[in-house]
Order: C-alpha cells, then sequence, then structure tokens
C-alpha cells in the first residue's frame, strides 16, 4: 500500500499537450492521482484546439486560436505545464526522460501523447521551396503556427493563388476556407478519387461535386512529380506533364506518426506506438494515447490507427482511470501485458466508437463508427443538401456519414454503440421519417 | 455584457461574466467542470451540455434541429437542456443559472 506522502510524491509525465495530453491530465486530477503532474511540449502556444484551424481560424481575420483549457485552470489543478519544451530522449530503465535544454526529468508513470505531424513527401523541388525573400512557400497545416504563417502568405500573395497537394480531410477543408477568403484554388489528388482511403465513392462523389461547384480545380489520378520556382511563381507539375502555378503550396498528403520517443524507450512499435485496451505499452509504467498510437479493437478485430479529437480524448480519459485504478472494468495484469495487447478482455460494448467531423463550405460531415470492410451501402436522401449513407457487413451496422443531418448520425452511433439491427428496408425507402422506434431493432447478440 | 452562475454536478456554483463568444467559451475559460467542448463549439460533440431554468429557455432562443438531436446522444438529455456552445453570450442571458449536465 502506498502511504499519502508516497503518493504525493510520485512523477506523472505527459510528453505532448494537445488533446490527448491535456484531457489526460485534467482527467488525472479529477480521478484523484495525488502527485506532480508534468506536462510538456515543444509548441509555444498555449494548447489549442486543431480542427479549427483548416475552418474557422484560417476564415477568421482575427486569427485567434481556440484553447483547450484556460491558462488558470491548469494552475488551479496543479498541473505543471512546460511549453516551447522538446523532449530528446526517454529512458526506460531509469524512468527519465532528457530536454532539449539537457534537462532531466524522471518519471514514475509516463505518458506519451505526441500525435503526429504532417508527411512531407519526397517531391523534386519541394523542400527548396522558399521564394528570393527567404519566405517559405510551402506549407503544411497541423500546428497555430502553420495556420498564422498560411495566412500571412494568402494575405500577401500577389494573385491568391494556391495548389493543395493532397485531397485528403484537412486538404478540403483548406480549400473551403481559401475559397471563402476569394483565392484560386486547385487540389491535387493522386488516388482516382479524393478521400479513398477513408470514404465510398458516393461521398467522394458528393464532396468532389461540392468543392467542383464552389470553384475549386479538382483534379484526381495524377502524381505532382516535381516544383519548379519561377520568378514570382512556383510551378506544380504532374506526372502526365500538366502543370498548375501557385504563390504557394499547401501539402496534405497524411501523417507521420511521433513514434520516436516510444522507439527510443524500446517499447513496442509498428506503425504506431502499441497499446492494449487501457492504453499501456509493453512498459507498465509507460503508456501512449491518442494520434500517435494503434491499438487492437475488439469491435472491428483489426488494429486501428486512429487520427481523431474523439480517439485521442476517449483513450485519455481511459489511461487516468486505470492509472488511477477507477476503470470500472476488467484490466489486464501488468505481467502480461505483451498477451493483453492482443487479448483485451474488456467487454465489446465498452469500447468507444470512434466518430469524427469536417465541416466544408456549409456542409457539416458526421461520421461515426468505421466503414472499412463493408458489403453493402444504402443512401438514404432527405433533401438534395441533407443526407446519410448506410455502410453494412451482412446485417452488421459499421459505420454512417450524415452530410447535413445530425439525426441520422445519432441514430447510428446508438446503433453501432448498442449493436442494434437495422431495419434496412426503412432506410432504403427514401421519404421514411428516421426515428429510433421504427428503424432499430433488438440487440445483435453475437458480434462476429 | 452578461453574468451568469454556473452549478456543476458537484453542487459547485460559480460565478462568471463575459461579452462575447459563447456560453461553452465562456465555461472553459473559467474552467467550469463538466464542460469540456471537445469540438471547439461546432455542435458535433455534445459534451457541453447544460440545462437552463425552465422560465429563460424560451427567451434565449429555440435550439436549431442540428443541436436538438446532437442533444440525444447524451442519455441525460432533459426537455430544457441546451449545447451551451451553441448560445451567444449577450445581456439576453444576463443573470441567469445554468445546470451543468455531466
Ligand atoms: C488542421 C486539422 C484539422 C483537423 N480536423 C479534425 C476534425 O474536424 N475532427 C477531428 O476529430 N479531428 C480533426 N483533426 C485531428 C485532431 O486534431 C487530432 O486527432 C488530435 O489533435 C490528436 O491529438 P493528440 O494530442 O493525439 O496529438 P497532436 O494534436 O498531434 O499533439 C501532439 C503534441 O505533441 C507534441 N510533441 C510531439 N513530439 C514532442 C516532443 N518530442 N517533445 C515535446 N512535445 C512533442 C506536439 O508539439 C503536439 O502538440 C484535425 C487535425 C488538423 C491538423
Ligand atoms: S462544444 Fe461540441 S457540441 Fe458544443
Amino acid at each position: 500500500m502506498q502511504t499519502k506522502d508516497e503518493a504525493l510524491n510520485l512523477n506523472m509525465v505527459i510528453i505532448g499537450a494537445s488533446h490527448a495530453g491535456v484531457s489526460a491530465a485534467f482527467n488525472l486530477r479529477q480521478q484523484g492521482w495525488k502527485g506532480r503532474i508534468i506536462l510538456l511540449d515543444r509548441d509555444p502556444q498555449l494548447p489549442y484546439h486543431r480542427p479549427p484551424l483548416s475552418k474557422k481560424t484560417l476564415q477568421s481575420d482575427a486569427l485567434v486560436s481556440s484553447p483547450l483549457k484556460a491558462e488558470k485552470a491548469y494552475i488551479d489543478n496543479e498541473i505543471s505545464l512546460n511549453l516551447g519544451q522538446n523532449v530528446t530522449s526517454v529512458d526506460s530503465k531509469t524512468q527519465q526522460i532528457t530536454l532539449a535544454n539537457s534537462e532531466v526529468i524522471p518519471f514514475d508513470k509516463l505518458i506519451i501523447a505526441t500525435g503526429c505531424d504532417a508527411f512531407i513527401p519526397p517531391i523534386k523541388g519541394l523542400s527548396d521551396t522558399v521564394d528570393e525573400t527567404g519566405v517559405n512557400r510551402f506549407f503544411a497545416m497541423r500546428t497555430y503556427a502553420d495556420a498564422l504563417a498560411i495566412k500571412s502568405a494568402l494575405t500577401n500573395s500577389k494573385d491568391k493563388q494556391v495548389v493543395i497537394i493532397g485531397g485528403g480531410y484537412i486538404g478540403l477543408e483548406c480549400a473551403s476556407s481559401f475559397i471563402a477568403l476569394g483565392a484560386k484554388v486547385t487540389v491535387i489528388e493522386k488516388q482516382s478519387h479524393i478521400l479513398s482511403r477513408v470514404t465510398s465513392h458516393v461521398m467522394s462523389d458528393f464532396l468532389t461535386q461540392l468543392h467542383r461547384d464552389k470553384g475549386v480545380t479538382l483534379t484526381t489520378g495524377k502524381d505532382v512529380v516535381e516544383v519548379i520556382h519561377q520568378a514570382d511563381k512556383h510551378i506544380v507539375v504532374c506526372g502526365d506533364g500538366t502543370q498548375y502555378p501557385a504563390d504557394f503550396i499547401i501539402v496534405g498528403v497524411g501523417v507521420r506518426r511521433n513514434t520516436q520517443l516510444a522507439i527510443a524507450a524500446g517499447v513496442d512499435v509498428e506503425q504506431g506506438v502499441k497499446v492494449n485496451a487501457v492504453c499501456q505499452t509493453s512498459h507498465p509504467n509507460i503508456f501512449s494515447i491518442g494520434d500517435c498510437t494503434e491499438y487492437f479493437s475488439q469491435r472491428y478485430q483489426r488494429w486501428l490507427k486512429l487520427e481523431s479529437v474523439q480517439n485521442a480524448v476517449e483513450q485519455a480519459k481511459t489511461v487516468a482511470q486505470f492509472i488511477t485504478g477507477n476503470l470500472p472494468t476488467v484490466v489486464p495484469d501488468t505481467n502480461t501485458v505483451n498477451q493483453t495487447i492482443q487479448n483485451d478482455s474488456r467487454p465489446n460494448t465498452q469500447e468507444a466508437v470512434p466518430w469524427f467531423w469536417s465541416d466544408q463550405y456549409q456542409c457539416k460531415l458526421q461520421i461515426v463508427g468505421l466503414s472499412d470492410g463493408y458489403d453493402e451501402l444504402i443512401v438514404c436522401q432527405e433533401s438534395a443538401e441533407q443526407f446519410s449513407v448506410w455502410y453494412f457487413k451482412a446485417d452488421r451496422l459499421l459505420c454512417v456519414e450524415a452530410v447535413n443531418l445530425a439525426k441520422a448520425y445519432v441514430l447510428g452511433t446508438q446503433a453501432i454503440k448498442h449493436n442494434m439491427q437495422v431495419n434496412k428496408s426503412l432506410l432504403s425507402a427514401l421519404d421514411t421519417e428516421l426515428t429510433k422506434t421504427s428503424l432499430l431493432i433488438e440487440p445483435v447478440t453475437s458480434l462476429n | 455584457m452578461a453574468k451568469v452562475i454556473f452549478v456543476t454536478q458537484n453542487n459547485g456554483s460559480m460565478e462568471v461574466e463575459g461579452d462575447s463568444g459563447s456560453l461553452m467559451e465562456l465555461a472553459v475559460a473559467n474552467g467550469v467542470a463538466g464542460i469540456d467542448g471537445d469540438c471547439g463549439g461546432v455542435c458535433s460533440c455534445a459534451t457541453c451540455h447544460i440545462y437552463v431554468e425552465p422560465a429563460d429557455f424560451e427567451k434565449i432562443g429555440q435550439p436549431e434541429e442540428i443541436e436538438s438531436d446532437m442533444l440525444q446522444l447524451d442519455d441525460n438529455v432533459r426537455e430544457f437542456s441546451r449545447l451551451c456552445c451553441q448560445i451567444e453570450v449577450s445581456e439576453v442571458i444576463d443573470g441567469m443559472t445554468f445546470v451543468v449536465a455531466n
């Protein structure tokens, strides 16, 4: 048994103060962690919401960040927030971390919440996309500083001509914000469809049309091979020889998970830091949460790497409950972590259902569940601007994507969460008013 | 300018004041427990759920359809529930008391 004084002396170190790290720190306090909480981030900005960066922040004149928590809240909760601090190494044997300024901090428990960086593909000429005055002309959109730089590049550009490499959510949201700001926007996607890795052709076609209607030049199936710098333009060159001039370029082709520190610590890492259902790595005192992780999903029966606020916040809650002994479910035996990583003993219904949103122009897209592996999809059209797409594998609902239709999103969430079956015939009948009682039927007893 | 009171689930009460932005932002800026605002105020997460006094409900104005729908995600939804990211801080809410739902 720990004495009270011992508990007070424990060091909880959290690397990464964004959606996951900040949420973990506050949840730990709420759940009764008595020891120190040392939260570090290399970003100097008071921790902020990332999703608005490509949406509201970019469009607003004021360009203010939306803080996750007020500065005062960290003080009130005795969370030591250390900004502008880059952690350079983790030693899992001596249980300490080292900062860029050589400071060493010991930990009793460590949470790695280092998230992702934007992936910059090796395209000829991209790395030196700097103009004669030394101003960077290609940007990623990941941090508040990125948003500031992009906004100022747009303001100072001659023709407001932007090329976005990559038709993923972030690229498309930037496109929508640039259009609102009066820019000329080109989106170049390598695959034959935008968002091809995450959604069906239905949603992809809808969003393609939406962007084109708003004036975006959206091309697919084109590989960017080079960026050439001319007097006052950057020319983006595709494999088929087509060229797109730009005042500046946004690169939105995906992310690189920040797993370096976890690798240095010697814990299991594949594409993400591998964690079990309570976010523990293969080292019992080292945990990991948020975008940098991957976990085995009982619900979907595969390893998941999620990049969403929902996952960051949910994992933060779970890890805080586990560390403080408040997790109301079966917990894995720390001596057999490697087995429990795969062999998760928590009941399926306790596993969080993934959800995500994206706002583009006047369209609010809300997604619950994951559509991979579907064998049937049903489109439910309410009006030209309002519809939902329901993805099934046999009778099991995997995912619902709703456009300007929160009702469908909510019904989908309830069905997936409680393993309820959906009355497909009602869904197919276009003019059926969606209601819980008509649409959702008894829970499916067996999941797989 | 508006002064409002938040009553939290552990029966704490906090008087806060502001003159712009959303009620969710005001709550977060003051560290009101139970108002997480995970989606940053775009009506996508339902983590900013409050109960409004019945007499004040009409004064604030009717919630939009998306908000009423999103509220159904929370098991604690009641007749006078609102998502406070959809409520603007203004004189209209001056003096009101809000109970944090979670
Ligand atoms: C432009 C944009 C729009 C988005 N829109 C949506 C959306 O609409 N909906 C949604 O659900 N999600 C959205 N996301 C994704 C969402 O923001 C992420 O899933 C979320 O930020 C993940 O949180 P995290 O804390 O795990 O990681 P991150 O937010 O990536 O934070 C990791 C932190 O760790 C710090 N760090 C890394 N390495 C070190 C080190 N060595 N030393 C010190 N600090 C370090 C970084 O500086 C960073 O602050 C969006 C993301 C972006 C960039
Ligand atoms: S803050 Fe997300 S719904 Fe209000």
